[in-house]
């Protein structure tokens, strides 16, 4: 394996942060056994109204925190694909599936127009500044987050092929309550 | 805190922060034998990061320019502190050198770093925020990775919530310069203001009597900058108001604002003392099935930023959106609008309706169709020339001949079979070129037509195996002539997929133009990691290819991406 004599500073100081921080992250993984919940932020519903976060909750049951956009094809497959199915997914497991929607201010007014032509049955909320996506370190869209009945993210997921909804089913029936 | 001083010292921006944490976690193991928790609660940290590698061919036919170092790279990782009402956070970037198409400086350091304590009654943020007030015709910060744009302030952010149904907002700082990967070289410009929003039900107190909700808010942004001028009395603080009214219940939502700006003689403005004015509407109504929403904008002179000297995409204060559909088909974004902040008048409408399930018209599983259609024009301008410092004067509804932007776009998505979908779009585009080659949008008459049709069809193979396939076709009279494209993307479930799609422009009007930008892709996707690779010509834009939809710049050679949340 050949190391180049013209690797920079710069990269020498990014590996070297890197590796401390995994480090840092894997040591504090190990002493601290609690599982991230969700962070506290505000985002509007489809009235306009302002939520915050930390009221997410599904009565002791899964929840689904799911972030798309309307320009966002993949996400828009997903969530149609989803609604196909997402009675007999509530009946068998009680989840509950929150769609946030990332779109700005050219797209946000169109959002309930566009939920309600879909016939979307979920639970929409508008992060329009990216409060939520940051907070939650979202990259790209859709990105899939699953929280158990404490509130504690257990699995999450990035991109939507088709068939992709199976897995999260899977997850899903790990921890939802056995009937 | 008095234990963390010695970890403050100045050793490199880099160590400070690996050594902030480090201390952190160090206090917390030595409360552990002091207080004894039960359980010790140490936070959480998360984060996220992205690599986005590239190397460059020398392209004489899509005229690349010259790119000594062969390879670019664009780097970012985010990491994110949370325990109890603290939260902090830092992102680290590099641009080892800059891809082509951003316009950040080659070099990496720390740009967005900050400290939050939040409880129920008072939010506040020092150090580097994003913030929006009402939909951001005077102030908006965000940023787009893919697309490079990121206007954060440096500074102080309050946010009060005590009083049950209002919401005030304190903000004052500076902003990030585009070119910089650092804090450095921030706007000259001192950014302060201030926002109210009042939902009425609650202040008012008869939540529990009306479904309907009714909200009122207020923001006032002000910029100082001083003034070097020779010649000209240039305004030291410039001030923007805005005002805005919102009713929504479950039926129906109405959103408008206002805004005003003082005199601001800019670059982008050609340096008229004119004050702007800004006007957004928007109506809709919806039902289960059904849902329609009509917009209107009028935008005079409102390009509002932190130095006046600024151009482009660089410290721009507000948010003024396209009043035009958001594509991501590859075609349908050839002829991409952007708001005239100078003036244009625009109009858009759009109706989603789903035809039910189990109908002759919807089949088994329903057929959702949607309409929109956009309308822009420039604004009718009267040369001033009683007073020439005043530029030009306008009415509320005139606009000049010349046409921006008009689309009417057709969509209707249907699902065939439990294997098999499909969606179709049919747009007629007319887009005026010579408006984006001009900084202060005086324009030619110089209109594009395009005809774009696209069908993107998935059939289900096995359970886990798709296949995906896209035929895109612009039919266009003028501008680069007619293209064609297809694509095909073959993913399996959950983790890998694969794809290749060529853009070729076989209508260009000289032959040895007519170019194909053809590419290969594949990725390996786990849990929130995402790694891919491709290799080939790409047009600039945004691309929606395994399972996401990025914006990437234009190039031609292999390009490797890494991306993952932990």
């Amino acid at each position: 394996m050949l190391i180049s004599k013209s690797i920079t500073i710069q990269m020498q100081k990014l590996f070297l942060t890197l590796s401390s921080l995994l480090l840092l992250f894997l040591s504090g993984q190990a002493q601290n056994s609690d599982k991230p919940k969700l962070p506290s932020v505000n985002v509007k519903n489809l009235k306009g109204q302002i939520v915050t976060t930390s009221k997410f909750g599904n009565d002791g049951n899964p929840f689904v925190i799911n972030f798309w956009a309307t320009w966002c094809k993949p996400c828009v497959l997903e969530l149609n694909t989803i609604n196909e199915v997402y009675d007999d997914w509530k009946e068998e497991t009680k989840v509950k599936i929150i769609a946030i929607s990332i779109d700005d201010a050219r797209n946000s007014a169109k959002v309930a127009p566009f939920v309600n032509g879909k016939s979307w049955d979920y639970e929409v909320y508008i992060d329009e500044n990216g409060d939520l996506k940051r907070a939650l370190n979202v990259t790209n869209v859709p990105h899939t987050f699953l929280f158990n009945g404490k509130g504690e993210l257990v699995w999450q997921h990035n991109a939507y092929s088709p068939g992709d909804e199976d897995e999260l089913l899977a997850q899903i029936r790990k921890i939802s309550p056995k009937k | 805190m008095k234990n963390y001083n010695h970890c403050l010292q100045k050793s490199g921006a880099i160590s400070i922060f690996v050594a902030f944490f480090f201390c952190l976690f160090l206090t917390g193991r030595a409360q552990d034998t002091t207080l004894i928790p039960d359980k010790l609660d140490l936070g959480s940290l998360s984060g996220s990061f992205q690599v986005d590698a590239q190397n460059y061919f020398q392209d004489s036919l899509i005229g690349t320019p010259n790119f000594p170092q062969k390879i670019g790279m664009n780097g970012f990782m985010n990491l994110y502190y949370t325990r109890g009402n603290f939260s902090a956070g830092v992102r680290y970037e590099a641009y080892l050198p800059t891809l082509q198409g951003f316009v950040r400086n080659t070099g990496s350091g720390i740009p967005y770093r900050f400290a939050r304590y939040r409880n129920d009654k008072l939010d506040i943020t020092l150090g580097n925020f994003y913030e929006q007030f009402g939909s951001g015709m005077i102030f908006r910060s965000y940023e787009a990775w893919g697309l490079g744009f990121d206007n954060v302030m440096d500074g102080a952010s309050v946010k009060l919530t005590g009083l049950k149904g209002v919401v005030l907002k304190g903000i004052i700082g500076r902003q990030r310069n585009a070119f910089s990967n650092n804090t450095e070289n921030q706007s000259e410009g001192l950014v302060r203001g201030a926002d109210g929003e009042v939902l009425l039900n609650d202040l008012l107190g008869f939540s529990k009597y009306v479904g309907t909700q009714m909200r009122i808010g207020a923001s006032v942004v002000s910029r100082y900058q001083k003034d070097t001028d020779p010649v000209y009395v240039l305004p030291e603080n410039v001030a923007a108001f805005a005002g805005r009214a919102q009713v929504s219940n479950q039926h129906f939502n109405f959103y408008a604002e206002g805004a005003y700006k003082i005199n601001d003689p800019s670059t982008v403005n050609n340096r008229i003392y004119k004050p702007g004015t800004g006007l957004f509407v928007q109506g809709g109504y919806f039902e289960k099935g059904l849902g329609i929403s009509i917009s209107a904008k009028r935008i005079d002179n409102m390009d509002y930023r932190s130095e006046r000297s600024a151009t482009f995409n660089n410290l721009m204060l507000n948010f003024l959106p396209p009043m035009t559909k958001q594509h991501s088909y590859r075609l349908a974004t050839l002829f991409p609008y952007a708001t005239q902040a100078n003036g244009e008048l625009g109009f858009q409408g759009e109706v989603s309706y789903k035809i039910p399930k189990k109908t002759s018209l919807g089949g088994k599983y329903g057929t959702g169709i949607a309409f929109n259609y956009s309308n822009i024009h420039g604004l009718e301008r009267t040369h001033n020339t009683s007073d020439s410092l005043m530029g030009y004067t306008t009415t509320f509804f005139g606009v000049s001949d010349h046409i921006y932007y008009e689309e009417i776009n057709l969509e209707i998505t249907k699902t065939f079979s439990k294997k098999f979908k499909g969606s179709m779009m049919l747009m007629n585009v007319t887009y005026n070129k010579d408006l984006f080659k001009q900084l202060t949008g005086f324009f030619t008459t110089s209109e594009v037509h395009s005809f774009i049709s696209i069908v993107d069809m998935s059939y289900k193979i096995k359970p886990k195996q798709t296949l995906r396939t896209e035929l895109q076709h612009a039919y266009t009279k003028n501008e680069f002539g007619s293209w064609a494209m297809a694509l095909v993307e073959y993913t399996f479930a959950p983790h890998w997929f694969i794809a290749a799609f060529d853009e070729y422009n076989y209508g260009n009007y000289k032959d040895e133009l007519q170019i194909h930008y053809f590419t290969g892709q594949a990725g390996f996707l786990w849990e929130s990691f995402r790694v891919t690779a491709g290799y080939g010509r790409q047009r600039a834009g945004v691309i929606c290819v395994g399972g996401v939809c990025r914006n990437v710049p234009a190039s031609n050679g292999f390009q490797v991406s890494v991306s993952g949340t932990f």
